[in-house]
Formats: structure tokens, sequence, C-alpha cells
């Protein structure tokens, strides 16, 4: 009796694995590098986007760090149809992270999830927009950079 | 004499979409005269001399004008405004727009048309409901029947009473003019829709898909003419004066009003312009020739 019990606990303990979901892998960006480190993106993303969003609204700072458009562009990831998928795929690259999280994300419900799709013209050329953010990382970053500091500072943290 | 603007009851759609029921209210009525034969009538032999002479001056400053006004009306001869990224926008420039309603052809369409392909604003089936950044207005003399068409939008008043009702700071004016919405902060009470004179806001009742990148507009907020502010930070012009230029009317005109030597500047400076309900105090940066 007692090792018909002993067996039982035994097998309750050792037998059913623990369930852990594997960690995110986000898409990688185009380039070399982000604008800024790995570690730092992956607890800081958030201030850099509403630093810059504030300077952009209501100041017309339009630099290229962190500008929301540029991630979108360069951490595009292209779907079954080759398109860049929308925030609808769970393979995007912000729902990556976020789903994992448990972190809703409602940015996108005004912005847009994946860069301005290319127009074909009567020539046959590709058109894009001339206003179109190119999202290269490293123009003008240090700058952003050290004015997001300055914001974060005079914010305490 | 009065003038009265109003707002067409009928859409493309024809009378299927209901837009017949919209609430047309008349947004302005403006006491300027629409044309000047009529409206001098009544008046003293000296203000016809100076009348006179006024049209003889404007005449002869057209002609030496010309050159300029022909290359501004393409849009290019500002496009020397684009400041450096990283620099906020200052109070030195105030954006303005000048729109000569007596080169605005009847019927045309195309400022429309361009605003909503810039924006991302799909055509709009319910006039009542349904986001217009800007419109066409059929504007009629009731008492001779005399029509003209003129372009309306925001009037980025330096007075923005939108601004002045918002309840938590989303609604806000540019250090350069521009008035424009913060989608983050507003909270869809639509307060500023009803203390905007010029029915200039909409409100996106429902949720939107594939907006432009530069131009995120969402569901719950309320919107107006950006004056594409972000055509203008790169140093653009907006999207309905580049239209007009290109159909040749060139009805439209942007530029900076603070800056004596811009081509805005010069025309208002040296034809008699109207800003619609100027009597209000709202000091609009929109001016108007010919209404």
């Amino acid at each position: 009796m007692a090792v018909a019990f002993l067996a039982t606990v035994l097998a309750s303990v050792v037998v059913v694995p623990p369930v852990v979901a594997e960690p995110p892998q986000p898409a990688k960006g185009r380039g070399d590098k982000c604008v800024m480190p790995t570690d730092w993106m992956r607890r800081n993303h958030m201030k850099g986007l509403i630093h810059h969003r504030r300077e952009a609204v209501h100041e017309g700072i339009r630099t290229p760090t962190f500008d929301l458009n540029g991630c979108i562009d360069c951490h595009q990831v292209k779907g079954d149809d080759g398109k860049p998928v929308k925030i609808s795929s769970p393979k995007h690259f912000c729902r990556t992270c976020h789903d994992y999280a448990g972190v809703r994300l409602d940015c996108f419900e005004c912005h847009a999830s994946r860069p301005e799709q290319k127009t074909e013209t009567t020539t046959g050329q590709l058109e894009r927009s001339p206003h179109h953010h190119t999202g290269l990382p490293g123009h003008g970053g240090e700058g952003d950079v050290a004015a997001l500091n300055r914001y974060l500072e005079g914010a305490g943290k | 004499m009065s003038m009265k603007f109003e707002f067409p009851e009928t859409c493309s759609e024809g009378a299927a979409c209901g837009c017949a029921e919209s609430d047309a209210r008349p947004v302005a009525v403006a006491p300027a005269p629409t044309d000047v034969e009529h409206a001098t009538v009544n008046v003293d032999p000296v203000e016809v001399g100076r009348r006179w002479f006024l049209k003889a001056s404007a005449a002869f400053t057209t002609t030496i004008l010309a050159p300029g006004v022909t290359l501004m009306a393409f849009g290019e001869a500002d496009s020397a405004h684009a400041k450096p990224a990283d620099q906020p926008v200052s109070a030195k420039q105030r954006w303005g727009l000048l729109i000569d309603a007596g080169k605005c052809e009847q019927g045309c369409k195309a400022c429309v048309t361009a605003c909503n392909e810039e924006n991302g604003i799909a055509t709009p089936k319910n006039l009542a409901t349904d986001a217009q950044w800007i419109r066409t207005l059929q504007v009629k003399n009731p008492e001779n029947g005399s029509t003209f068409q003129m372009p309306f939008m925001c009037q980025h008043c330096s007075e923005p009473p939108c601004v002045d009702v918002c309840p938590t700071g989303a609604s806000f004016r540019r250090a350069d003019g521009i008035v424009l919405v913060d989608r983050h902060i507003c909270i869809g009470c639509r307060y500023c829709m009803m203390a905007c004179p010029y029915k200039a806001r909409s409100f996106v009742h429902e949720p939107l898909h594939d907006q432009k990148p530069e131009v995120p507009r969402g569901k719950g907020c309320v919107e107006s003419c950006t004056m594409c502010v972000h055509r203008v930070d790169e140093g653009g012009t907006p999207a309905c004066v580049e239209a007009c230029a290109k159909t040749g009317n060139a009805a439209m005109i942007f530029g900076d009003l603070h800056d004596p030597n811009s081509e805005i500047a010069k025309r208002i400076a040296t034809y008699r312009t109207t800003r619609v309900r100027a009597d209000l105090g709202t000091d609009p940066g929109v001016f108007y020739q010919n209404i």
C-alpha cells in the first residue's frame, strides 16, 4: 500500500513535464545593427518611441532613430504572399514578443503596421512616396540618443 | 448684402446613401459683396473713384508680378523652407494658404481627391459622418443667384476655438501655426467639433485599416486638415496645393505668412483678401481672394 502510494506520488512529480513556452525569436532587422544595442532596445524601446512621438507631433522633430516607421520598415516580415505581414499576423515583428509577454499593443489601431506598398506606375517603374522614410539605422542617431537620455533623466526614469 | 455658405446636400452616391438628410447647417455668413458692380450701386462717387484706383493699381502690379506668380503656382518658390530634421518648428514662421476663388474651376475636385489620396481618407459616402479634411463649397448669393466654388478646410486659426475647449490638450496649435490633433491624447469627446465655427473637423466612427505610414489615423479620434504637416516638415507643400497647380488653375498658394518676401505674403499685401468669419477674431491662416 505504502509502496503503491509512493509510486503514485513519484509518478505525478516525475512523469508530468513542466510546460515552458519557447522564448520568442523576433525577426532580425535589415543591416548590421539596430539603432541601439539589442539589450537596450528590449528594455527601453517604448521610451524611445514615446519620446519621439511627443517631439514629432508637437515640435515637428522628425529624426529617424526612434521613428516607428523606421522599425516597421527595417523589421518587416514577409508573409506567404511575399508582402510584408500586417499586425493581424502572429508573425509580425512586434507581435512575436508582445504575444509572449501578454502585453497588449494598440499602436497599430492608427499607425501602419507595414511599410507603404509600392505601386507600379504606367511606365513600369516602381514608385515610392517621395516622403517615404528610409529607416536606415545610424543616421543622426547620436543626437537622438543624447536627447532621449536627457529626457529620461528629467522624467525621473 | 449677405452671402450664404452652403454644404452640398447630395453626394456621388445619389439619394441612396441618405446624405440628403445630412445636417447641412450653414457654417458662415460673411458680409462681403460678391461682385463689385453690384456692390457699388449705392456708394458715393469718392468711393467709386477709390475703387477704380485700387483696381487699376492691382492690374498694373499683376503685370509686374506675373513671372513670380507663375513660378509660385507650381509650388517651388518656397520649397527652400525645409528645416533641419532635429530642430523644432518655430514661431518665426506661420504657414498659411491663399486661395483665389476666382480661379477655382466649377466642378473641379482635384484638391479633394489629392487630399484623400495623400492622407489615406476614403471617399466619403455619408457626408454627415464620414471624414472630410477638405471640401468644395458652392457659394450662392441669394440676391442675384451668382454662384462660385471654393475649397474649404481647417482655417488654422491663431486663436483656435478647438484648442480653447479641448479638455485633454490633444487639440493644439504648433509654433508655426498649424493646428493639429494629438491622437495619442484625444479622447474623442468632440467638443472641438462643436467649437469650430468652420465645421472643419471630423470624427472617425469606425475602425480603419491600411493607413498611410506618414498619416496615422484611427477610430475614436477627431481629425482635420493637417496642412500636410509631414510634407511641410520636409520642405514640401500640401497635397491640395500641388494638385491644384497641376490642373493649371493654380488657385491655391502655400507659404510663410511671416516672411515678407514669400509669394503668399506679397500677394496678401497687394490684393484685397478675405478671411471667412474674420469677425470672430480667430485670425485664420487661410486667406481667400474673390469671395
